[in-house]
C-alpha cells in the first residue's frame, strides 16, 4: 500500500500539511500503528522530587500508565476487529521504562521501541514530542499513531496533539469511540456540552480515553510471548537529535521550586445517631457556606 | 505594557466564567488581548471589557466549527505573533490543552498546563501548580519563547476592571492541515439546568456507595437544595450511573468548589486528585476507615440513603 510519510516539521516554522492524496491501488501491505505509552510511578505510591526538581522515579515503583493501557487495548481490538495491522510500542524513558514495553507486549502487538538516552533526562513536553515525532518518521510508514488521553504522572495532556503538530498529521484525539476503515479513522470525542465524530484520512493520530472500554489482563501465555518479542533501542544519535537539544539544560519550561503542600488539618468526624443530617446543615451554616 | 493573550471560551455565546478568570490573571501580567473564536457579539464584548480586556481579536472563520483543534491553535498562534505577546492563557480542559499544546509547537516555546495561580516576575510569568495528586505546590516559568499557560478553572475569583476594548476582525489563512480532522457529527448533550461542573461554588458528589442509578435521585435532590452541580465518582459513571461527563478525578474533572460534598465516595487517590483543591470538603461514608475523611472538614459516618434524603429536609427548615 503506497501512502503518504509523515513529514517532520521543523522548529519553528509551524506546521506543514502532509499530503492526502488519495490510495492508489497496489500490492496489499499490514498497516503500521505505532502506540505512545509511558512508564510511570505507582498512583499509589508516595511521589516526591529529586534534587533537581524533576520526579523521582529511582525511589518509586513503576508501571505501564494506566491511560496507556486504554490505548494498547484500542490497538489490539482494532486488529481483533479485522485491521491487518502491525503494532508496534514506542516509549522515551530510563532502563527502568522497558518494563512498560514487556508489559504492552504481554497484552499483544508486535514489537517495541525504546527511545533511551541518558541525556533525555529532564526534558519538557517540547523535547519529548520531537524527540517522540522523530521516533515515529524513523519507525517509517506508520499509518496510525495512538495514544493514551493524557500520563498518570505529569497529566499534561498535550503530547498527541504536539506530535500531530510535529509531524504534520491529522488528529483526531480525546476518542471515546475508534473506528478506521482503511484509509480513514473515525472517532467520537465527547465534551461536557456535545459529543462530536470526527473524522481525519490516514496518516494521523489518535488519542484514547478511559471511556474506550477496560485493558485486558495479560494472559500467562502472553506475558511469555512478551518477552520473545523484539524491543529495539533508539539513542539519539539513530533519531538525529542533538544531545543539546534535549533534557534538563534545554527545556522551555522548568520547575524552579516544589513544596509539600501542608497537610490539611484534620476535620471532625462524626458517626451518625439520627442527627448527622442536622449536624452537617449546622456546620454549613456555621462556615456561611449556605 | 506587554500584550498577554486570553483564549475566549463561551457556552451558547456567553463568555464562560473560567475565561473571566483568564482576564483576571492577565491583568498581573499586562493588557489582555481576548481571542474571540466565532462570530463576536455586543454581549461578548461588555463582557470582556468588563473585566478588562483592552483589545479584543475576533478570528470568525467557519473552519473553527468544522475542524478538530488545528484551526483554533492556528489562529491563537497567528495573534500571539501579530501582538508579540508575552504570554498565551487558555482555560485546561481537552480542548483547551491541545490548542495550547500546538500554539507551543507553533511558536517554538515552553508549556506550562494546569496552573492554579500566576503572579509577575523578573523573567516573566511565575506559574503555580499543585501537582503529585494535589500532595505537593510547585513553581515554574517558562524560560524560551512566549510562555503558554494553561490554568484550572476555579483557581482563583474573577475581579471586574471595566476597560475600553478595541474590537478587530482578524482573517487567517489556515494550512491545508487546519482541515484535515472534520467535524461531520455533533450532538448537543441535554442541559441540566444546574450550574457547569468546573464552575459550581457548590458540587454534590455521589459514589459507589450509593449502589444504584435510581439512588442518584437523591444526590439531584440535595444539589437542587443547595443550587448545586452533580458530580460522580469513576466508579459511579463505569456503572452507568451517571453520566461520563459528571466524573471527577483524575480522567475526570478537576474541580475547586467552595463546598464539596461527597456521599458514597470512598476517596480513592484518582478521585482526591480531581477535588482535593476544594476550599471546604463534607463527605457522608459508612466506612469510617474511608480515606475521604482524611481530608473531608466535617465528616459523617453513616448511612447515605437515610443522611441525603435528611439532610434535604433540614435545609428545606433553615
Amino acid at each position: 500500500m503506497a501512502k503518504p510519510r509523515p513529514v517532520l516539521v521543523g522548529l519553528p516554522s509551524g506546521a506543514t500539511p502532509a499530503a492526502t492524496a488519495t490510495e492508489p491501488e497496489g500490492p496489499h501491505e499490514p498497516m503500521k500503528i505505532a502506540v505512545l505509552v509511558k512508564y510511570v510511578p505507582e498512583p499509589t505510591a508516595t511521589w516526591t522530587y529529586a534534587d533537581d526538581l524533576t520526579i523521582d522515579r529511582t525511589g518509586v515503583e513503576g508501571r505501564l500508565s494506566e491511560l496507556d493501557e486504554y490505548a494498547v487495548e484500542q490497538a489490539l481490538q482494532l486488529t481483533e476487529k479485522g485491521l491487518d495491522a502491525e503494532i508496534v510500542y514506542v516509549t522515551m524513558g530510563p532502563a527502568k521504562a522497558i518494563d512498560g514495553l514487556r508489559k504492552a507486549l504481554a497484552m499483544g502487538g508486535t514489537s517495541a521501541v525504546h527511545v533511551l538516552d541518558d541525556s533525555l533526562h529532564g526534558s519538557d513536553a517540547m523535547t519529548t514530542s520531537l524527540v517522540l515525532a522523530k521516533a515515529i518518521e524513523k519507525i517509517g510508514d506508520v499509518d496510525l499513531v495512538i495514544a493514551g488521553m493524557a500520563s498518570t504522572d505529569a497529566e499534561m495532556s498535550v503530547l498527541p496533539s504536539m506530535i500531530a503538530a510535529r509531524l504534520g498529521l491529522p488528529q483526531a484525539t480525546f476518542a471515546a469511540t475508534i473506528a478506521v476503515d482503511g484509509s480513514t479513522v473515525t472517532i467520537r470525542r465527547d465534551s461536557d456540552t456535545d459529543s462530536r465524530e470526527v473524522v481525519a484520512s490516514l496518516p494521523a493520530v489518535v488519542s484514547v480515553t478511559d471511556q474506550t472500554g477496560e485493558a485486558r489482563y495479560p494472559s500467562f501465555k502472553g506475558i511469555m510471548a512478551g518477552k520473545k518479542k523484539k524491543v529495539e533501542t533508539f539513542s539519539l544519535a539513530d533519531l538525529g537529535v542533538e544531545t543539546a537539544a534535549v533534557g534538563a539544560g534545554a527545556a522551555k519550561s522548568v520547575t524552579r521550586s516544589a513544596d509539600v503542600r501542608p497537610p490539611k488539618q484534620a476535620g471532625t468526624v462524626v458517626t451518625d445517631e439520627g442527627e448527622g443530617a442536622a449536624q452537617i446543615a449546622d456546620y454549613l451554616v456555621a462556615n456561611k457556606l449556605i | 505594557m506587554a500584550a498577554v493573550l486570553v483564549l475566549v471560551e463561551r457556552t451558547d455565546g456567553a463568555v464562560r466564567k473560567p475565561t473571566l478568570e483568564l482576564l483576571t490573571l492577565a491583568r498581573r501580567l499586562g493588557d489582555p488581548v481576548a481571542v474571540v473564536l466565532g462570530a463576536s457579539d455586543d454581549a461578548t464584548v461588555a463582557t470582556l471589557a468588563e473585566y478588562g480586556a483592552t483589545d479584543i481579536r475576533v478570528v470568525d472563520a467557519a473552519e473553527i466549527d468544522d475542524y478538530l483543534i488545528v484551526p483554533a491553535a492556528e489562529a491563537v498562534t497567528e495573534v500571539a505573533r501579530s501582538v508579540d505577546a508575552a504570554a498565551v492563557l487558555v482555560t485546561s480542559g481537552p480542548d483547551g490543552k491541545e490548542i495550547a499544546g500546538r500554539v507551543a509547537v507553533g511558536l517554538d516555546s515552553g508549556i506550562i498546563t494546569d496552573a492554579i495561580d500566576i503572579a509577575a516576575g523578573d523573567g516573566g510569568p511565575v506559574v503555580t501548580q499543585s501537582v503529585f495528586a494535589g500532595t505537593w505546590l510547585a513553581d515554574s516559568a517558562v524560560v524560551s519563547g512566549i510562555p503558554v499557560i494553561t490554568v484550572r478553572t476555579n483557581s482563583i475569583t474573577p475581579q471586574p476592571a471595566p476597560a475600553e476594548p478595541t474590537v478587530t476582525p482578524v482573517e487567517i489563512t489556515f494550512s491545508d492541515l487546519a482541515r484535515s480532522a472534520k467535524i461531520t457529527g455533533r450532538t448537543a448533550k441535554e442541559s441540566t439546568g444546574r450550574p457547569d461542573l468546573t464552575d459550581a461554588t457548590i458540587v454534590v458528589a455521589g459514589g459507589r456507595g450509593l449502589g444504584s442509578e435510581d439512588a442518584f435521585g437523591k444526590i439531584e435532590q440535595l444539589a437542587d437544595a443547595l443550587g448545586a452541580a452533580v458530580a460522580a465518582s469513576r466508579a459511579a459513571t463505569d456503572m452507568g450511573w451517571y453520566g461520563h461527563e459528571f466524573q471527577v478525578g483524575q480522567t475526570g474533572k478537576t474541580v475547586a468548589p467552595q463546598l464539596y460534598l461527597a456521599a458514597g465516595i470512598s476517596g480513592a487517590i484518582q478521585h482526591r486528585a480531581g477535588m482535593q483543591g476544594s476550599k471546604t470538603i463534607v463527605a457522608i461514608n459508612k466506612d469510617p476507615k474511608a480515606p475521604i475523611f482524611e481530608i473531608a472538614d466535617f465528616g459523617v459516618v453513616g448511612d447515605l440513603h437515610t443522611l441525603v434524603p435528611a439532610l434535604v429536609d433540614e435545609l428545606g427548615k433553615r
